[in-house]
């Protein structure tokens, strides 16, 4: 074996994951009837956005999008959503976690507890409401262990559960999207992507993020070894200083269970050299619901959660 | 440490994408293996060796084990066993690369079958001390029938045998004799110590004796599985794009056929043939995201413009004109049932084979091979995990060619319809 017999037609490893992705939202439009893309607003769901566009222009693409917030979002990324899609010129239907309150199918245990596994509840009644075959997440497989064994395409039933004994095996390039009235199918294009992937892929895209990915002077407490934003939902506690630091988000998502880290990279260049250099894992530095238990996301995505 | 030194956000000359497969149970290191791939290409970061680190000492081990670093879910943890394909990531720096990570176990032929589907290079695991053993022959069977073009026989655990080059020498004679029977070609094999990190990315200073490379030098240096040699173009459509309700009145004539390239490359002005119609026209243009692509290559995902009006949709596919698959409904295929429920010789089936659909039913069962012995046995059903050869009667004809010359368009899988599920996995001979 040697480089030598390596032919030039060899893709880079960007190009292979984004022909990937493509491939697999293509597969979404053939196959299913009527597919939707969440589109948090989040980096991974803009690559998904730029996949979906290299996949589908010059035509509009086959399915809407669709966020389901959970009413504690911060407001660049709800601003940087509503442009985004608006430029695309694609339909966005927003769904919220606070109507299911109203509703009465989301009780929160307290008023402070984190909406974020609430939001499985949302997507649910979203995906009954539209009649959703299909939902093209963004989540990857370098994210969490139980992300690891996932499919690309995922079966759920009825009650959106994912159970991991019963996957439906997934060979070559031949996916399965077929489901029953009622049932859906949740498809990860990105999930052979990592972190540092979704961060070159920007910077190759030049695609343009939410400024709270960029170092910025932000409020914060220290908790449990930590550090918690002060925001209108986020308090500090009695005895708590509030002090000023430099720092970004590396995910973004409900403001009382994501956490910022320290840092002054500004541009993605910089924040492509602090990733590979991180010690850290991205949902370990800011995911706080995902340190509950070892088992957490497992249990998640068993009740319903992307 | 040499290549894996290099931090993966650097600019460094893009090698591309690697996919590969272990095959071994726990007992031989595999675990261990992809531990100290992962630990040493600095993937696993501060909290999550702090968590295993834990978890090592709640189980009153000394050292941390690495092997807890594939360790999976909740469920596999109350059964003590592993229940599926896992899928890891690291890189180089230069090269990225997806593990398959399939349990070993006989009754997971159907994982290993599916971690192989879309690896380019398989890593058999052999412990130094037991040898050959009916696990590798399996192993090393599934490996060729699911056309892994790259094999790396790993002999492992060389520390508790003194690092012997006689016996690694041995299990090498032993291994030939049974792959010649196969056919595995492209062999590299390697003394190791997961362990002890000899040979995988260090040589280490006990197997002076071999002067091969090292786990991750074949790693870095396995040429593309495309594009080493001559492979016919095919495109099979997966979608097509016609804006006739766009604003810019010049997209109202646009028709782009959109696929991935599933081996070969098409330039533009290539006459092609349109399957199953049978019209040939030419290539106008080749585009994404309104770039224009003088050519498109292997597993690249492109939109093609036609020179002609041709009525096409998909499930049909572009070939190169006087490059033709051949365009059946009766073939003849390697199955692999993956499901609980036998495969029903009575029953009608979906057969899924590139981006078309076809009703099929079986035509018969010529043998089932025992995976063990690799012999040949008659058979009137089919239960999980059996390997049978089989003929199939199709409703629609498909554009197909033999697997071992195209793992595109020679792969089909099999739908139960009153499931939805996947039920076998088949390989056109």
């Amino acid at each position: 074996m040697s480089t030598a017999t390596l032919s030039k037609a060899t893709l880079s490893h960007l190009d292979w994951l984004e022909s990937e992705a493509i491939h697999i939202m293509r597969e979404v439009a053939g196959q299913c009837s009527n597919p939707v893309l969440l589109f948090s607003g989040g980096k991974d769901s803009i690559c998904m956005l730029r996949v979906a566009e290299k996949a589908f222009r010059p035509g509009r693409f086959p399915f809407p999008l669709m966020h389901v917030d959970t009413g504690h979002n911060y407001r660049e990324v709800i601003d940087f959503r509503d442009r985004r899609a608006a430029e695309l010129g694609e339909r966005l239907i927003v769904r919220s976690v606070e109507d299911s309150m109203a509703r009465g199918t989301v009780v929160l245990k307290s008023d402070d507890e984190p909406r974020n596994k609430h939001q499985s509840v949302t997507l649910l009644e979203a995906i009954e409401e539209f009649g959703f075959d299909a939902c093209i997440g963004g989540a990857r497989r370098d994210e969490e262990k139980a992300r690891a064994k996932e499919r690309i395409f995922s079966f759920r039933d009825e009650f959106g559960q994912w159970d991991p004994k019963n996957q439906r095996p997934e060979l070559w390039d031949l996916y399965n999207a077929r489901s029953f009235k009622g049932e859906n199918i949740r498809v990860f294009p990105i999930s052979n992507w990592t972190e540092i992937d979704v961060w070159q892929y920007i910077e190759r895209e030049k695609l343009a993020l939410p400024s709270i990915y960029f170092a910025h002077q932000r409020a914060i407490v220290r908790r449990h070894g930590g550090i918690l934003p002060v925001t209108e939902v986020t308090p500090p506690r009695a005895g708590e200083a509030v002090e000023t630091l430099t720092v970004r988000f590396r995910t973004v998502g409900d403001i009382t269970c994501t956490a910022p880290v320290e840092s002054d990279a500004d541009s993605v260049a910089a924040i492509i050299a602090e990733t590979a250099t991180t010690t850290i894992t991205e949902r370990g530095a800011t995911r706080l619901d995902d340190q509950t238990s070892e088992a957490s996301m497992e249990q998640r995505k068993k009740e319903g959660y992307f | 440490m040499s290549a894996i030194e290099s931090f993966p956000g650097e600019a460094v000359p893009d090698n591309g994408l690697l996919r590969f497969l272990t095959c071994g149970s726990v007992d031989d290191g595999k675990s261990t293996l992809i531990g100290r791939l992962l630990f040493d290409s600095k993937t696993i970061l501060a909290d999550t060796l702090h968590a295993i680190a834990r978890t090592s000492e709640k189980r009153g081990l000394e050292v941390v084990d690495l092997s807890l670093l594939t360790d999976g879910l909740q469920a596999e943890r109350e059964q003590g066993i592993t229940i599926d394909v896992a899928y890891r990531y690291f890189t180089t720096g230069t090269r990225k690369y997806i593990i398959a990570d399939a349990p070993g176990h006989e009754q997971y032929t159907r994982n290993m079958v599916t971690a192989a589907s879309t690896a380019d290079l398989a890593i058999i695991l052999i412990d130094a001390r037991k040898g050959v053993l009916t696990q590798t022959r399996r192993h090393s069977y599934l490996t060729h029938l699911l056309g892994i073009p790259h094999v790396v026989v790993a002999v492992n655990k060389m520390d508790l045998v003194d690092y012997s080059r006689e016996t690694f020498d041995r299990i090498c004679r032993d291994y030939r004799d049974f792959s010649a029977t196969l056919g595995i070609a492209d062999v590299h094999f390697l003394p190791m110590s997961a362990l002890r990190g000899d040979m995988i990315v260090d040589r280490g200073e006990r197997l002076g004796w071999h002067d091969g490379p090292t786990l991750f030098d074949l790693l870095e240096n396995a040429p593309a599985v495309h594009g080493a040699h001559a492979e016919k173009f095919r495109f099979p459509v997966q979608y097509v794009c016609r804006p006739q309700e766009s604003a810019n009145p010049e997209l109202h004539d646009f028709r782009g056929f959109m696929g991935r390239v599933e081996s070969g490359e098409i330039t533009v002005g290539d006459a092609v043939t349109v399957l199953p119609s049978g019209r040939e026209t030419r290539v106008k243009d080749i585009q994404i995201l309104g770039q224009s692509l003088p050519r498109a290559v292997a597993e690249q995902s492109v939109t093609l413009l036609l020179a002609d009006e041709i009525d096409i949709s998909r499930g049909d596919m572009i070939v190169k004109t006087g490059e033709l698959p051949s365009v059946t409904k009766q073939i003849d295929a390697m199955l692999c049932w993956l499901s609980e429920s036998p495969l029903d010789p009575r029953r009608k089936y979906l057969l899924r084979h590139t981006t078309r659909d076809s009703k099929a039913m079986l035509a018969g069962i010529d043998y089932r091979l025992d995976i063990n012995s690799l012999e040949r046995q008659a058979a009137e059903k089919l239960a999980m995990n059996d390997i049978a050869r089989v003929g199939f009667k199709l409703a629609q004809p498909i554009f197909a060619d033999p697997y071992a010359e195209s793992r595109g368009t020679g792969a089909f899988i099999v739908i139960d319809e009153s499931t939805n599920g996947t039920v076998g996995a088949g390989m056109i001979i």
